[in-house]
């Protein structure tokens, strides 16, 4: 028995090993030395790196541009989560309906997820141009001035929220779809029987037993709401002043832009500290609340 | 001075043996941006393969390596990993950023006096500004450029202007503006007067105000900044003006990808805008059009932009002859002329405005010769140490500006704080 | 295509407020679904029009094939295509053996430090590759794989949600099925052949969705990483030929995503039904 136990965890760890070698190598050993590095200022040249304590830390509590674009990514987070979510699962209702033509809604909805955005960045812009630009356009059509959508500070940021959300809600679509078409068809027919209204078995019945899809869904949503800045390098390059700039993006810019090095891992490691707050949080959840039945 | 020149001699024996040697072939790695579409990749490979086809002993790999700011990365990211290209050719403004990182060398060490005299002197003065410093010689000049104005012939003579003349100065730029702007029946504006695009990099064409209105931003040594010279407030209050006092300006920061675009669609009148546009104007225009030089105000005046070659540190002697010798190649006049009659980037030197090409390209297309006139009254493009965070600071000021969130002098100052807290350990 | 049997019922019960209610979800999925097209329909009408009527929608604008030539010529985007699929089959199957074995052992086996390395592993889901940039290209050059396809994937190839999901899964399935299997004589291997990956057939399907969609759009890193066309992915492929100081020519490069994107569209189009049934069948939530 006791011999078993011990080949069983050799066996483990051997199962394990090829991913946990490249894990520790890609993520874990260079997450390590951002924490370090956000200790040392950054080597130039000649100037050797050297060991500066908090000074990082207080650059950054002094950063205009870093409150900006943080609260930036907070507000990009609040709206693009909840509403790519609800939308995906209206998608996923209508789709999962007999509406006429189903096939070419699902299609609709599912394209943004095919096209990559870095090019797609490039049609919005069109839509968001000013004067001759398609929203301009049908805005003319109803006598509405002009709108400069990615250049004036107040809609920048949210014409960015719109991209992200047109880009993710058909994806996750899709797994809401799933889930629906799994739950008995027996289950709806004895609400309608019951007469319960639509609205109430949607509440009661259907969207309780879609939870865990919604949880896995959020999880994306949450790590897409720091990840997905592809568009902005196109479309605005976090202008007009910062208006748009998101902290991945802003951590580009300091690391291959101003080649401060030790200061984009003092960023890094702000948005490791967010990430890994919210993730705790929505882990302690998920674990508790659905356990993948 | 002997041993200098006894450097020389043996470094030059060195590369005509190893040119004769194709056993001991030099290998070049060579990281080049293209902003201009695809013409411009294809020829800068050809020019490569013909010197290649020249010269046995050298291999030279050109890498497109995408957007100027790309390119950068690339050539930054592979220098600070140990494994630069050889030669580069990156933003004129990264020199300072370049030197900083210890990553370049100078080309000077690599040239004789004679060549010194011919061949670095021989460039237009304006483009040096922005490639030497301390005395060095850190760039060459390759695919510069400058932005001048295009202006609509077509909706010149409609507004009753006399379509051949461009403004010559702010005043008249604000005068013909106004007559060019139309508005609908609901007063909205079908027309703009004019189009200064100011998003992603608005400095560059907003030295076209400043340095007409007399002042310089920043000084040769790359460590001081002048932002909140009263000139430089004038210059932007011009700017914000044209859209809010004025209304011949869309309001808010104009993007640059479809001011072209916008221009054709007479969405606007007149556009500033790159000569690297040149092509593309002249080919997807539905209608007559000028290009005229930035207007004056004190004085002429615009930036210089674009390309220069760089020299990697981190490389053999033997590589860094070749690389000076392969750009002395492509830069000379011949050369120069099929790169900028093929692109419409200006041709960095007056003797390539003596081939017979160019002489024809001009004759055939006189608008060309607008960039090459202004040259006269350019100055650097905006550099400096920490050229990133301190443009940035810069650009935003100017943002700000144009959003109305702070008045042009409130921002400016702002921006100089910032620059000078950045700049101080450069002094 | 799903259950025909089940919408008999309703049918033929409650007709008419029925009606209304469903005419009006028609409605709002069709407005939702035009909107979602209007990137593509926009880019269908820039690639076969000539470059003038990329702002104006004439019903009469000429057709032309011109813009796919230009964008043909002017980019290796065969080449691009190419580095794409090898690519993301590449991350895919190397994800899908790394994740299923450290899954398997999360699941199945207890051994000292399980919770310690479980959570290294969750670690990975909010320390995502995309932010650790600038060491990951040192480790690269390091290891002398700059410029290659291997240097995009390999920092995503031990992807933390793989194992997540896949436990989860695995975690589902009866101990009596192993058990079983175990004394018909299967090896450990064989009992995570024959009992766990068949049942876990839907997630690992769900799951490569996400990856291949991931992989498929991803642009920083690969942007940083490569250098040359042999290497280059799609994405960045697209985004070097995009962008110029001589303004956005949407009918070209327009044409360009359409070739590019056009082969998966088209997949997703012709496999949809196969795709979400598969999804179905086995209950992926």
């Amino acid at each position: 028995m006791r011999n078993s136990a011990r080949y069983q965890w050799i066996y483990a760890w051997m199962l394990l090993s090829p991913a946990m070698i490249f894990l520790i190598t890609f993520t874990h050993y260079p997450a390590v030395q951002t924490v370090v590095s956000s200790f040392f200022s950054t080597a130039r040249g000649r100037r050797k790196s050297i060991f500066i304590g908090w000074d990082n830390y207080t650059t950054l509590m002094a950063d205009e541009v870093f409150w900006k674009v943080l609260v930036n990514n907070f507000w990009y987070a609040v709206w693009t989560i909840p509403l790519s979510i609800i939308l995906s699962l209206a998608m996923a209702l209508w789709v999962n309906e007999k509406l006429r033509g189903r096939g070419f809604l699902r299609m609709a909805y599912f394209t943004p997820t095919v096209l990559p955005l870095i090019a797609v960045a490039n049609i919005w812009l069109f839509f968001y141009t000013p004067g001759f630009g398609l929203i301009d356009q049908i805005r003319g059509l109803l006598s509405y001035p002009e709108q400069n959508w990615m250049g004036s500070p107040d809609t920048a940021l949210y014409s960015m929220i719109a991209v992200a959300i047109w880009k993710e809600a058909g994806f996750f679509m899709i797994f809401y779809l799933a889930a629906l078409q799994t739950i008995p068809p027996s289950l709806r027919e004895a609400a309608a029987i019951e007469g319960a209204g639509k609205f109430y078995y949607f509440r009661r019945v259907a969207f309780p037993l879609l939870m865990p899809t919604t949880l896995f869904v959020s999880v994306n949503a949450v790590i897409n709401s720091f990840r997905l800045v592809d568009h902005i390098f196109v479309m605005t390059e976090g202008g007009p002043n910062n208006a748009s700039s998101l902290l991945l993006f802003y951590i580009y810019e300091v690391a291959f832009d101003y080649w401060d090095t030790a200061y984009a891992a003092t960023l890094t490691v702000i948005m490791l500290t967010i990430l890994t707050t919210v993730a705790i949080g929505q882990f302690f959840f998920l674990d508790k609340k659905v356990h993948y039945k | 001075m002997f041993s200098k020149m006894l450097k020389i001699a043996s470094v030059t024996s060195l590369t005509s043996l190893a040119a004769v040697g194709t056993a001991c072939a030099v290998d070049l790695e060579f990281y080049f941006p293209v902003a201009v579409g695809g013409a411009a990749a294809t020829t800068i490979e050809k020019l490569t393969a013909d010197y290649v086809a020249a010269n046995p002993g050298v291999n030279i790999e050109a890498i497109y390596a995408g957007s100027y700011s790309d390119a950068g990365v690339k050539a930054l990211t592979a220098a600070r990993g140990g494994k630069p290209p050889q030669l580069s050719v990156l933003l004129s403004t990264q020199m300072f950023t370049l030197i900083d990182e210890d990553v370049i060398v100078p080309f000077d060490d690599f040239v004789s006096a004679e060549e010194q005299e011919s061949w670095i002197n021989g460039f237009y003065p304006s483009f040096m500004e922005n490639s030497q410093t301390g005395g060095k010689t850190y760039g060459i000049p390759f695919q510069r450029s400058t932005p001048v104005l295009y202006w609509n012939k077509e909706a010149f003579a409609e507004a009753g202007l006399n379509r051949d003349v461009a403004p010559a100065n702010w005043d008249e730029m604000v005068e013909f503006g106004k007559k060019l702007t139309k508005k609908d029946a609901s007063g909205n504006v079908t027309q703009w007067g004019v189009r200064i695009p100011s998003a992603g990099f608005p400095y560059w064409l907003f030295q076209g105000l400043s340095t007409p209105a007399g002042a310089i931003l920043a000084n040769s040594d790359g460590n001081k900044t002048n932002f909140n010279d009263p000139k430089v407030v004038e210059a932007l209050e011009y700017l914000v003006d044209l859209s809010t006092k004025h209304g011949v300006m869309q309001p808010g920061s104009i993007e640059w990808g479809p001011t072209p675009k916008a221009f054709f669609e007479r969405e606007t009148a007149m556009m500033w805008t790159t000569t690297g546009n040149l092509a593309n104007v002249r080919k997807n225009a539905p209608f007559d059009f000028g290009v005229a030089m930035l207007p004056a105000k004190e004085r002429r005046g615009a930036p210089t932009g674009g390309g220069n070659f760089y020299l990697f540190k981190d490389s053999t002697d033997e590589q860094k002859d070749a690389a000076v010798d392969f750009v002395q190649w492509i830069t000379s006049p011949e050369q120069a002329a099929v790169w900028s009659i093929a692109t419409g980037y200006v041709a960095p030197r007056p003797d390539a405005w003596d081939t017979d090409e160019m002489k024809a390209y001009a004759a055939d297309f006189p608008p060309a010769l607008v960039a090459r006139d202004q040259l006269e009254f350019a100055v650097a493009e905006l550099s400096t140490y920490e050229n990133g965070k301190v443009t940035q600071a810069f650009n935003d000021a100017l943002a700000s500006a144009i959003a109305g969130e702070k008045s042009a002098q409130e921002a400016l100052d702002q921006a100089q704080a910032t620059a000078d807290r950045i700049l101080k350990p450069y002094r | 295509m799903t259950q025909t049997t089940s919408t008999a019922p309703q049918s033929v019960s409650k007709r008419k407020p029925f009606d209304f209610d469903r005419s009006l979800n028609t409605f709002a999925a069709w407005c939702l679904a035009i909107l979602w097209l209007m990137p593509l329909l926009y880019a269908v009408w820039t690639a076969f029009h000539p470059s003038e009527f990329e702002t104006r929608f004439s019903l009469f604008a000429p057709l032309t094939l011109q813009n796919f030539l230009q964008a043909w010529n002017e980019a290796p985007f065969a080449r691009y295509f190419l580095n794409t699929v090898i690519l993301v089959t590449g991350i895919v199957s190397a994800q899908f053996l790394l994740c299923t074995l450290a899954a398997y052992a999360f699941a199945r086996f207890t051994f000292p430090g399980r919770n310690l390395l479980f959570t290294l592993v969750l670690l990975q889901l909010l320390v995502m590759p995309d932010i650790l940039i600038v060491q990951n290209y040192q480790t690269m050059r390091s290891f002398g794989l700059i410029d290659t396809i291997a240097a995009i994937g390999l920092p995503y190839i031990a992807s933390g949600f793989g194992i997540f999901l896949l436990r989860q899964t695995f975690m589902t399935v009866p101990k009596e099925l192993d058990e079983a299997a175990r004394v018909e004589g299967c090896s450990f291997l064989g009992v995570l052949w024959r009992v766990y990956i068949p049942l876990a057939k839907p997630t690992y399907l769900a799951y490569g969705l996400v990856s291949v969609s991931h992989h498929w759009n991803n642009f920083v890193w690969p942007l940083i990483v490569t250098n040359s066309v042999e290497t280059r992915p799609l994405t960045v492929g697209l985004s070097i030929f995009a962008v110029t100081d001589s303004g956005i020519q949407w009918s070209v490069i327009n044409a360009a995503t359409l070739m590019t994107s056009g082969p998966l569209l088209i997949a997703f189009l012709l496999f949809q039904r196969q795709f979400v049934q598969s999804f179905i069948r086995a209950g992926i939530k």
